[in-house]
């Protein structure tokens, strides 16, 4: 069942805004102390993947920082280890990538030189706790030749994922992304399992035909030729689309149920090791219901908030619904409602920011208030 | 193997004996200490800051959790190639023919480990002790050292002339130059108390080692180094250090030194980020706070859950407060659970424990131990590591508990203050 791994971290979402202007959204801070790359790193060593690349293409700075010491994920083995592949500039034609698939089939020779028999193929940007081992059974079990994992989602707007109509073996009749009217509850979490080899012939296939995406070009256009089978993941599962989903998941944290799936049944999630000092309470300080990060130093009121690393509250200040970066400060008697701060903002003395929980309000980095 | 101009030897193998049930089962410098710290991460940052990477660290005393904690060096960047240096434990060991022995002294167990240090072919050797809080950058003083063309430099503190009598003092000339030692003079002629950080010059070490081995079995830098090289009239010198230094000698100055972290401005300041303090930092879940708990002057660690009042304290990482208890003026160690109701008032809870339901500790008389009136006598209470408490349980004050204690190895679920309950085995 050995495999290795490819984590997509190419994709630009415009619905992250400011947060994203300066980070590639796989780098996406998220539950105080974590990058979003993080679980799916963490998912992947857990699973016995001993060799991951990661493709990206956008703002790689902050994700090659975090994961350029891969002993956090227990990868910097001598039979294991993450490497980022970026574009290179070889020729006009491969200046970027141009899908999901070419940006797999222009870095083929990862896959060609590797010996497992499976590859299992994920996005960055998203939070849940995954065995990649039960994919693969299942995927061995039912002789399938791609296996898609899917959610069913309920009672919410289908329009902005991929969305799967299975017969009743679960193998796929129909793929639609971004449906308008959608046949079924059942959402694409873009996670695949793949024999390699097949992986690789059909990566050669469709570069041929100038074809350059998983979805369109894979999935969609041989799911007559290929039997393609849904993997139905039922734990956590939320993706970073846009502001409201990073504030939400964030939220989602805060409920001891949700944070024990994530953070502690199967395994810890791993991370770049800090060495920040322990959380400094004062006398007069008030928290309830928080997420706090080594290097805090708490003088204030904190509620509902997730707070990260190296954050200062001063006295009186509050911080509620809100989820504030590393390296933040809120000076005395500030107040910050519904709101997200990204790295190093300063909220002084006396200031406010105030968002609404339909409408949050975003500070950039660095920024002073 | 490359040449080094200084290594460290570690001296962590002392048990600490005046620390109680803390170091029932841990050798004192892998005591926690500040929340998520063990002792020896002060040592062995202060080296890493200073530029050293070659590190001997000597062991004896209950090691299991000591060698763990060090691993390979990893938290420190002291995972080296081979040739590189890095870090090395350096347990007793037998020889040849059988024999070998146990680190008798601090010199001693230099003298047995001097193929190690060869093995750098140093010219310097710094001598560490794993059981001091403190910053300092050797670097410094082993300029100073050069420039003083010493042959050992003793790092001193001063310290109030009433609590001298308690220390290693060293007589100095106006230039510092150390003219005499006294251990623990009743009439002390100086303040300059011995800090147990030394730097030698290897080659005059090795001889002295060697030397003193044939005169003394238990050789002891202090005791007989020191003054055999005075004699000898080797150049010795103080070296003067003003900053904050701490030994955690008793339960007392443990729980002294523990509390000033927390401070609002406190003398030794975690929170600079220019002189790290390096540990195992593992991957735990968040800290996080419920909608039932109640902070005050309180320093927390990664991966509690925190359901009830702490107020005057320190908790180590992965402790889970319940709901409705209090923890005021005491420390909790690493992976201990206080289930709900419990009451806890001027304790150490030591690692991987757990306080029952309603439990109370550090009521009552403040009544020395019976049996250890020299170690609890300041009306702190002791848990032992991987103890259990059971639910309902009245426990005094100065007291010590340890190992899976249950309901009948209490009198009246009780145990008045001034008593012992150490039962063998724990909770694992």
């Amino acid at each position: 069942m050995r495999a290795i791994g490819i984590i997509l971290a190419g994709s630009k979402k415009d619905g992250l805004g400011v947060l994203a202007s300066h980070r590639n959204n796989a780098a996406m801070p998220i539950g105080g102390a974590y990058k979003v790359i993080d679980f799916t790193l963490t998912n992947m060593s857990e699973s016995g993947i001993k060799s991951v690349a990661v493709i990206s293409q956008y703002n790689t700075r902050s994700l090659s920082d975090h994961i350029s010491s891969s002993k956090w994920w227990n990868f910097g083995r001598k039979n294991s280890g993450i490497f980022l592949f970026t574009p290179d500039m070889l020729n006009a034609d491969s200046f970027s990538f141009k899908g999901t698939a070419d940006a797999i089939y222009q870095n083929l020779h990862f896959l060609k030189k590797s010996t497992e028999p499976y590859v299992v193929v994920t996005p960055a940007d998203h939070v849940l706790r995954i065995d990649y081992r039960d994919v693969i059974q299942y995927h061995i079990d039912q002789q399938a030749d791609i296996s898609v994992v899917y959610q069913e989602y309920h009672n919410a707007d289908l329009s902005n994922y991929g969305v799967m109509e299975l017969d009743e073996n679960r193998r796929l009749l129909n793929f639609e992304e971004k449906p308008l009217e959608p046949q079924s509850n059942n959402i694409s979490l873009g996670i695949y399992v793949f024999e390699r080899k097949l992986l690789i012939a059909l990566l050669e296939e469709i570069a041929n035909d100038g074809r350059y995406s998983i979805v369109d070009d894979i999935i969609i256009r041989y799911r007559k030729r290929l039997k393609i089978y849904g993997y139905k993941f039922n734990g956590y599962w939320k993706t970073l689309k846009n502001i409201k989903a990073l504030y939400e998941t964030n939220m989602d944290f805060l409920n001891p149920q949700i944070k024990y799936e994530i953070f502690e049944e199967k395994s810890y999630v791993y991370t770049k090791a800090k060495d920040d000092p322990p959380v400094k309470y004062s006398r007069e300080c008030s928290v309830r219901n928080s997420i706090l990060n080594g290097g805090d130093i708490i003088n204030g009121n904190v509620e509902n908030s997730v707070l990260s690393r190296k954050v200062f509250v001063g006295e009186g200040a509050y911080i509620r619904n809100s989820v504030i970066m590393e390296g933040c400060t809120i000076g005395r008697d500030a107040i910050v409602e519904n709101a997200i701060l990204d790295k190093n903002v300063l909220v002084s003395s006396g200031q406010r920011v105030i968002g609404a929980l339909d409408d949050i309000k975003v500070i950039g980095k660095d920024h002073i208030v | 193997m490359a040449k080094k101009e200084m290594i460290a030897m570690l001296l962590a193998g002392g048990q600490g004996s005046r620390l109680g049930a803390l170091t029932q089962k841990i050798a004192k410098p892998a005591v926690m200490f500040g929340g998520k710290y063990r002792i020896i991460d002060f040592p062995l940052s202060n080296c890493v800051n200073s530029g050293i990477d070659t590190v001997g660290v000597l062991t004896q005393y209950e090691p299991l959790l000591l060698t763990t904690h060090i691993g390979i060096g990893i938290p420190w960047d002291l995972d080296l190639n081979l040739s590189q240096g890095g870090i090395r434990v350096l347990s007793p060991f037998m020889s040849d023919g059988n024999t070998g022995e146990w680190y008798s002294g601090t010199a001693n167990a230099i003298y047995q480990n001097i193929r190690y240090i060869d093995s750098y072919n140093p010219d310097y050797v710094l001598i560490l002790s794993g059981d001091h809080v403190y910053k300092m950058d050797y670097s410094e003083m082993l300029k100073y050292h050069k420039e003083k063309n010493a042959v050992a430099s003793v790092a001193v503190i001063e310290v109030p002339y009433e609590e001298a009598s308690q220390f290693g003092i060293l007589n100095t000339d106006e230039n510092l130059k150390i003219v005499e030692f006294e251990e623990k003079p009743k009439e002390p002629k100086s303040n300059l108390a011995s800090m147990g950080i030394y730097i030698f010059s290897w080659k005059e070490l090795r001889a002295a080692l060697i030397e003193d081995k044939n005169v003394h079995q238990d050789s002891d830098f202090g005791k007989h180094i020191l003054p055999y090289l005075l004699e000898n009239g080797s150049p010795l010198f103080a070296y003067p250090f003003r900053s904050y230094w701490r030994d955690i000698g008793t339960i007392e100055a443990y729980w002294q030194a523990n509390m000033g972290l927390s401070y609002i401005m406190p003398e030794f300041n975690l929170y600079d980020v220019h002189w790290s303090i390096y540990t195992n930092s593992d991957n735990l879940a968040p800290q996080y706070i419920s909608p039932t708990a109640n902070l005050a002057h309180a320093l927390i660690s990664k991966g509690c859950t925190i359901e009830g009042d702490v107020q005057n304290s320190i908790i180590s990482p992965n402790v889970k407060v319940e709901q409705g208890c209090v923890i005021k003026d005491s420390i909790i160690m690493q992976g201990t659970t206080i289930k709900s109701g419990a009451h806890l008032y001027r304790c150490i809870v030591s690692e991987n424990s757990v306080i029952g339901e309603n439990v109370t500790i550090g009521e009552g008389d403040n009544i020395p131990n019976y049996h250890k009136p020299h170690v609890y006598n300041s009306g702190i209470s002791i848990i032992g590591s991987e103890t259990n408490v059971p639910s309902g349980v009245w426990i005094g004050k100065n007291c010590e508990v340890a190992g899976n204690t249950q309901h009948h190895h209490y009198e009246h679920n009780a145990l008045q203050s001034g008593g012992s309950l150490i039962i063998e085995g724990g909770l694992k």
